[in-house]
């Protein structure tokens, strides 16, 4: 991919993700104020539809956004060649949405 | 000239690109006097072998940049009580680019740039057509304006965090100028140019940081130039062409 398809990814996925934090900053507050469970997390949570869109979406943002962000900040700071840092890039893009889709999965399924 | 009785401090970087340390010099403070008078002082009076590049001593040839008490300056243009410390001036070679000896840096990586990013101008026309007209309040001939008056110096380029940090980054002076052109009716690189820009260490690797702005002795605005070419960058790549 070429680096301003990737640029324009970061861009995109960051006008993502804006909404989505603060909906999610909202959401932490309103959903504390009866006092913190899991029970009650999960009685929202599981078995919906738009929950489990919101935060894969939310996870499917981060994980572009972040490992793009981190091939920024390697490139100028460890200066890997240009292969290492795109295989990085995938790898750190991988793990992220592994790891987010799995905690979004476990409390939506 | 009134003189003024008290010396300057002066400490000018010397050496070679293997090794090099400041040395110390008293230079006599002159009323209206220039960084460039300093350096020159050193030359003729006290140290004939330093070097030093300058050539029309009225800020247009962009040739006698240096850091001055840690700041790029164009030094024929920059008074002594603007830059002064005290009575102190530590004067180095432009930042972010080779030494060759003392003051004088190798300007070929920073001209490189300039031909990697397509910074020249590319005809539509030949001599049996009729002139372009070129517009004033055209929009893209006011983009074009608002960059047009660099004068090559590299004081953006040691001003920059992202070159020093990414030796690849082209740089504001280059992308500056290919922004200009990219905004030139006559002008007919188009993609080429904008391919040429938006690959590894192009325009969108600059963070905004506005160094160049900060620093430019001509007061031009390279940060804004570098986000135009990005929005065209952009704008091409969701078309496809990039």
């Amino acid at each position: 991919m070429t680096e301003v398809r990737l640029y324009v990814l970061q861009r995109i996925s960051a006008m993502v993700m804006a909404p989505l934090v603060m909906a999610h900053l909202a959401l932490m507050i309103y959903a504390i104020q009866g006092g913190l469970s899991a029970a009650e997390i999960l009685s929202r949570t599981q078995g919906s539809f738009w929950w489990g869109g919101y935060y894969g979406l939310f996870v499917a943002a981060v994980s572009i956004h972040g490992a793009l962000g981190l091939r920024v900040i390697i490139r100028e700071e460890l200066k890997w060649p240009d292969a290492v840092l795109n295989t990085f890039t995938f790898g750190a893009g991988l793990v992220l949405l592994t790891l987010g889709l799995r905690a979004v999965m476990a409390v939506v399924l | 000239m009134r003189m003024d009785p008290k010396n300057l401090k002066v400490s000018i970087w010397r050496g070679t690109p293997d090794e090099g340390a400041y040395t110390d010099y008293a230079v006599p403070r002159k009323k209206s006097q220039t960084i460039l008078d300093v350096v020159s002082f050193v030359q003729r009076y006290l140290e004939p072998s330093l070097s030093f590049r300058f050539a029309c001593r009225v800020g247009m040839c962009g040739s006698c940049a240096m850091m001055v008490n840690g700041k790029p300056r164009w030094t024929c243009r920059t008074h002594v009580e603007k830059a002064v410390d005290g009575d102190k001036l530590v004067i180095a070679p432009l930042r972010n680019l080779p030494i060759i000896k003392d003051l004088a840096c190798d300007m070929d990586v920073f001209f490189d740039k300039w031909t990697r990013a397509e910074a020249r101008f590319y005809p539509t026309k030949n001599r049996d057509d009729d002139i372009e007209p070129v517009l004033p309040d055209n929009p893209a001939r006011i983009y074009a304006s608002q960059g047009i008056e660099c004068i090559n110096c590299a004081v953006c380029y040691a001003a920059c965090d992202v070159v020093e940090k990414d030796p690849r980054y082209l740089g504001p002076a280059a992308l500056n100028r290919a922004w200009t052109l990219m905004n030139d009716e006559r002008d007919g690189a188009g993609i080429k140019r904008l391919r040429a820009v938006s690959g590894t260490g192009g325009c969108q690797s600059c963070h905004s940081q506005q160094g160049c702005m900060t620093y430019c002795p001509n007061e031009l605005n390279p940060t804004l130039s570098i986000a135009g070419l990005k929005r065209m960058a952009v704008k091409a790549a969701l078309k496809g062409e990039l």
